[in-house]
């Protein structure tokens, strides 16, 4: 598994050196196809995980994404030991905050990538970072499951809506993300494609809060 | 805290300094405190984390340790209960409650004059975050800052120059801003306020010279 990510990692930046601009959309479309199946497919794994504490989901889970926590947090100016060890207590925080998992605002790259970025700020700049009041659905709310698929594909688009942006603007992006931008060059970031994923979990959020009245 | 008709909202620069963690404390509290009261900066936050979602995801992996795995579930024994969920019973939305630690009414106000105090919450080299409050009427005398200035309107409302803003509404101020918030008749107005920090106080004048700070 964690062989095949890495090919697919590495497969997917030499097509966009390689290949022209029209190419490099049919590959990225190629991809979303086989990457939606894909995160809904993590998302059921960690639904398997809260629910059955079943450690082969996890380990699922983890051959895919600890790999990714372990380079985002290198990116972010952990050495490799320190990253090594936050990494896996990153996945060890998945484990046991499952069932705060809401797929029907979040998919599970979001979800992991946030929790990667609050132990970023937590262990390496030592810093308190309060968080948003979480929501406490009724026990017995579950998001339906049109309201997670249509998330997950738009999440699906957001990615290769990334990819296509213009190169220099992409790099900005991924900058702001790996700590790597001031304030002043993160207000320069404009026009993220994000109005369609924002009214889809302006939807769930409306649903979920239903259910908690 | 109920919700409310929020008319002032966070800026996107804010909230994407906020997902990407470059916020500092004093800052993300209040993104945090106001994201607890407004849905709308909620689905913001959480489409802006999305788009982080799909940087972290596109990373090159990186080689783990082969025990990686096993290391990881010797953690999760080693802590097998679930992350706790406690909502505190503070009116407060919790972010805040967890700074504050007690209700309103039981806050040790320091005064700063003209019947205005405060509490000092956060108080970094480089953000200050502080509860003030502000009694029915009365002006918060006029002040400018060098840096970012933001101001969450907890209880009651106050008006400047710019609008109104009642109960979850957001205040940005830059270096140029002066205003001078006046806080509405009828009910003491109560807000959190965030500054990048003009000041550098040596701890032990800090202390002395506290009662007679003006912000």
């Amino acid at each position: 598994m964690l062989l095949e990510t890495k090919i697919r990692g590495s497969d997917h930046s030499i097509n966009f050196r390689v290949y022209g601009i029209d190419s490099e959309k049919i590959e990225s479309r190629k991809n979303v196809s086989a990457d939606s199946s894909n995160k809904q497919l993590w998302a059921e794994l960690i639904k398997k995980v809260e629910t059955l504490e079943d450690t082969s989901a996890f380990e699922e889970l983890f051959n895919h994404f600890a790999p990714r926590v372990k380079a985002f947090l290198m990116k972010s100016g952990a050495d490799p030991q320190m990253a090594e060890e936050c990494s896996q207590e990153v996945m060890a925080t998945v484990w046991r905050k499952a069932h705060l998992f809401d797929p029907s605002r979040a998919s599970a790259s979001t979800w992991i990538f946030t929790i990667a970025r609050n132990k970023k700020i937590d262990a390496i700049r030592k810093q308190n970072r309060p968080e948003p009041e979480q929501l406490y659905p009724d026990q017995d709310y579950e998001p339906d499951q049109e309201t997670i698929v249509e998330l997950q594909q738009e999440t699906e688009r957001l990615t290769s809506a990334l990819e296509e942006l213009p190169e220099k603007q992409r790099v900005l992006v991924e900058k702001a993300y790996l700590g790597e931008l001031s304030h002043s060059e993160i207000a320069e970031i404009t026009g993220l494609p994000l109005g369609t994923i924002k009214s889809r979990i302006r939807l769930a959020l409306e649903k979920l809060r239903h259910s908690m009245m | 805290m109920k919700k409310h008709d929020i008319k002032h909202h966070l800026s996107k620069e804010l909230l994407l300094a906020y997902s990407a963690g470059q916020l500092e404390e004093g800052f993300s509290l209040a993104i945090a405190t106001h994201i607890s009261m407004c849905d709308q900066c909620r689905a913001e936050l959480e489409s802006l984390e999305a788009m982080g979602g799909a940087v972290f995801e596109n990373l090159e992996p990186n080689e783990i340790d082969v025990d990686a795995f096993a290391k990881t579930l010797a953690l999760i024994d080693q802590t097998s209960e679930k992350a706790k969920v406690t909502p505190k019973a503070t009116g407060l939305p919790e972010p805040l409650a967890d700074y504050v630690g007690c209700d309103l009414d039981d806050i040790d106000w320091r005064p700063i004059g003209m019947g205005v105090k405060q509490k000092i919450l956060v108080n970094s080299e480089k953000v200050s975050a502080r509860l003030l409050y502000i009694p029915a009427g009365t002006a918060v005398p006029e002040h400018s800052h060098k840096g970012r200035e933001v101001t969450l309107v907890l209880k009651g409302a106050f008006k400047d120059e710019i609008d109104y803003f009642g109960p979850g509404d957001i205040e940005l101020a830059d270096g140029d801003t002066h205003h001078t918030p006046v806080a509405s008749d009828g009910e003491d107005c109560i807000c959190l306020a965030v500054t990048d920090a003009p000041l550098k106080f040596n701890k032990l004048i800090h202390k002395i010279a506290q009662p007679f700070l003006k912000i």
